[in-house]
């Protein structure tokens, strides 16, 4: 294993902050944004960097969101290095052109700040933005806190350009918890940084006239589908290189990564599933059960799409009772995403535990330490009593 | 059906290929083009969606029916003082 490096300079920044350093420090060709709370002082410190002169990226200030997907899909189709920042309505306004960066195998790198969509108003935390965007064919990764959203926006750049995988990411944050809270972070060197993602070798380049190509033809039933395979197949193997690639981030800065994080999960009788800022407060409750002799666990997704449904079987199939917790409703009678994801790669399992679904933190609605430990004394009733009163539920709601 | 051969992304390795994607196959009707009352302002030109009126030594000289799709912009835009183009039904 190399030495362990650049793990030396201790911060306290908000994860906006975070992101804009990231970003000064991968130091991209093009970046085009449009500003929406809570994600609006990323672009807002990266525009002074840009403004400082330290850093040599074209930055476009676009009219609306769409404007800046639609600039980004350009600027990376010319072959640049290009990232973005949105949240909610923003992410919302993007979406044809998600389809379109996602299609055309794009590596585009975007910070999503999780944030609630409209109606009725709100500016304040969930995850119905990204969730919406689950199935777009862009990859996501979720980030607990400030640390992990800094860190894992080097690895998007990675992971997004691979060879292999080609398709653009969201790095995803919660909105003003993660965003507009001050942690204490490592950073990393600007040269380290450099070394680690490495130049940008695009995989085709409309500025290259000398062969020139043809970018988003129309294709009809003879092609599509099988351009549509081949992306499938893309995002379905780029679970390896998020772990190749964390494996070497490990290596470099000594801070560890995987498809998910579990928490005192070996030997769970029962466990909650929760994304993002969220699983730092439920290990609050874990570690307070845990003293009481009660097996409680964890399980924090960090890649959510593609979905890595066999580890997570995996990981889950010894407990009894599971609930998954999401940040998100699907609007569908039945239960979140998270939820009828998680519960889909249990039905392999050779004894399925009971899952459950509660949904939580819409609109950015406190989650307590207390909250989280009702979930595990419900879970334990099902366990105790063999029923499951309610399978999918508000938390705290009748 | 037999399968195309599948570049990374369904990129062609060329550019200017809509110009092999003939359209003129769409048009129910036709412009014609009355050459005595044209003044040449190009306006026709300037407005075809489809890069299909010719024009040869700054001159408007005709249409280009293999990607001509009949839409009829052009005898629209065609100054009313002129009205040097019409659309008339394509033959069956
Ligand atoms: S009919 Fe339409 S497509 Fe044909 S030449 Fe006129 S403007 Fe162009
Ligand atoms: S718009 Fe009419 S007058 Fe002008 S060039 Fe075209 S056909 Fe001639």
């Amino acid at each position: 294993m190399a030495t362990v490096t650049g793990t030396k300079k201790v911060v306290g920044l908000t994860g906006n902050s975070a992101i804009a350093y990231a970003m000064k420090q991968i130091d991209p060709d093009v970046c085009a944004a449009y500003p929406i709370t809570p994600s609006t002082a990323i672009m807002e410190e990266f525009s002074g960097y840009y403004a400082d002169g330290q850093v040599s990226t074209e930055l476009i200030a676009v009219e609306s969101e769409h404007s800046a997907m639609s600039a980004c899909i350009g600027a990376s189709a010319a072959g640049a290095r290009v990232m973005t920042a949105t949240s909610s309505q923003g992410l919302a306004l993007m979406w044809e052109m998600l389809y379109v960066a996602s299609g055309l195998r794009l590596p585009i790198v975007m910070a999503v700040v999780n944030r609630a969509l409209s109606a009725p108003i709100n500016i304040h935390c969930d995850h119905s933005d990204s969730m919406g965007a689950r199935d777009s064919g862009w990859i996501q990764l979720y980030s607990e806190n400030v640390q992990e959203a800094y860190d894992n926006l080097f690895q998007a750049v990675r992971i997004a350009e691979d060879k292999r995988v080609l398709t653009p990411v969201m790095v995803c944050m919660d909105g003003f918890i993660t965003s507009h809270a001050i942690e204490n972070l490592t950073l990393i060197d600007d040269a380290e940084v450099k070394d680690f993602i490495g130049e940008h070798e695009p995989a085709y380049s409309l500025l290259d006239t000398e062969n020139p190509i043809t970018v988003g033809a129309m294709t009809l039933p003879d092609a599509y589908m099988d351009i549509k395979h081949q992306q499938s197949k893309a995002i379905a193997a780029s679970k390896d290189v998020v772990l190749e690639v964390a494996k070497e981030f490990e290596q470099r800065f000594g801070r560890s990564y995987g498809l998910m994080e579990t928490y005192r999960l070996e030997d769970a009788e029962v466990c909650v599933v929760v994304l993002s800022s969220a699983a730092g407060t439920t290990k609050v409750a874990v570690d307070e059960l845990r003293s009481k002799g009660k097996k409680v666990g964890l399980l924090k997704p960090r890649l959510y799409r593609p979905f890595p449904h066999e580890e997570i079987m995996e990981a889950l199939k010894h407990c009894k009772a599971i609930c998954v917790l999401d940040r998100a409703d699907s609007m569908n009678g039945f239960g979140g995403p998270l939820f009828t994801d998680i519960r889909a790669s249990l039905y392999d399992a050779p004894e399925r535990p009971v899952v459950i679904n509660r949904i939580f933190g819409l609109g950015g609605r406190d989650y307590t330490a207390e909250d989280a430990i009702g979930v595990y004394e419900e879970l334990f009733k099902v366990v105790e009593t063999g029923k499951v009163e309610r399978l999918s539920a508000y938390l705290g709601e009748e | 059906m037999t399968k195309k051969n599948i570049t990374f992304a369904g990129i062609i390795f060329e550019g200017g290929t809509a110009d092999k994607y003939k359209t003129g196959g769409w048009r129910k009707l036709r412009p014609t083009l009355d050459k005595d009352k044209c003044i040449d302002c190009l306006i026709c030109w300037v407005m075809c969606p489809d890069s299909a009126v010719i024009v040869e030594d700054g001159k408007m000289v005709g249409f280009n029916l293999e990607h001509c799709k009949g839409c009829g912009i052009c005898a629209m835009e065609c100054p009313d003082k002129v009205k040097a183009i019409t659309m008339e039904e394509e033959e069956k």
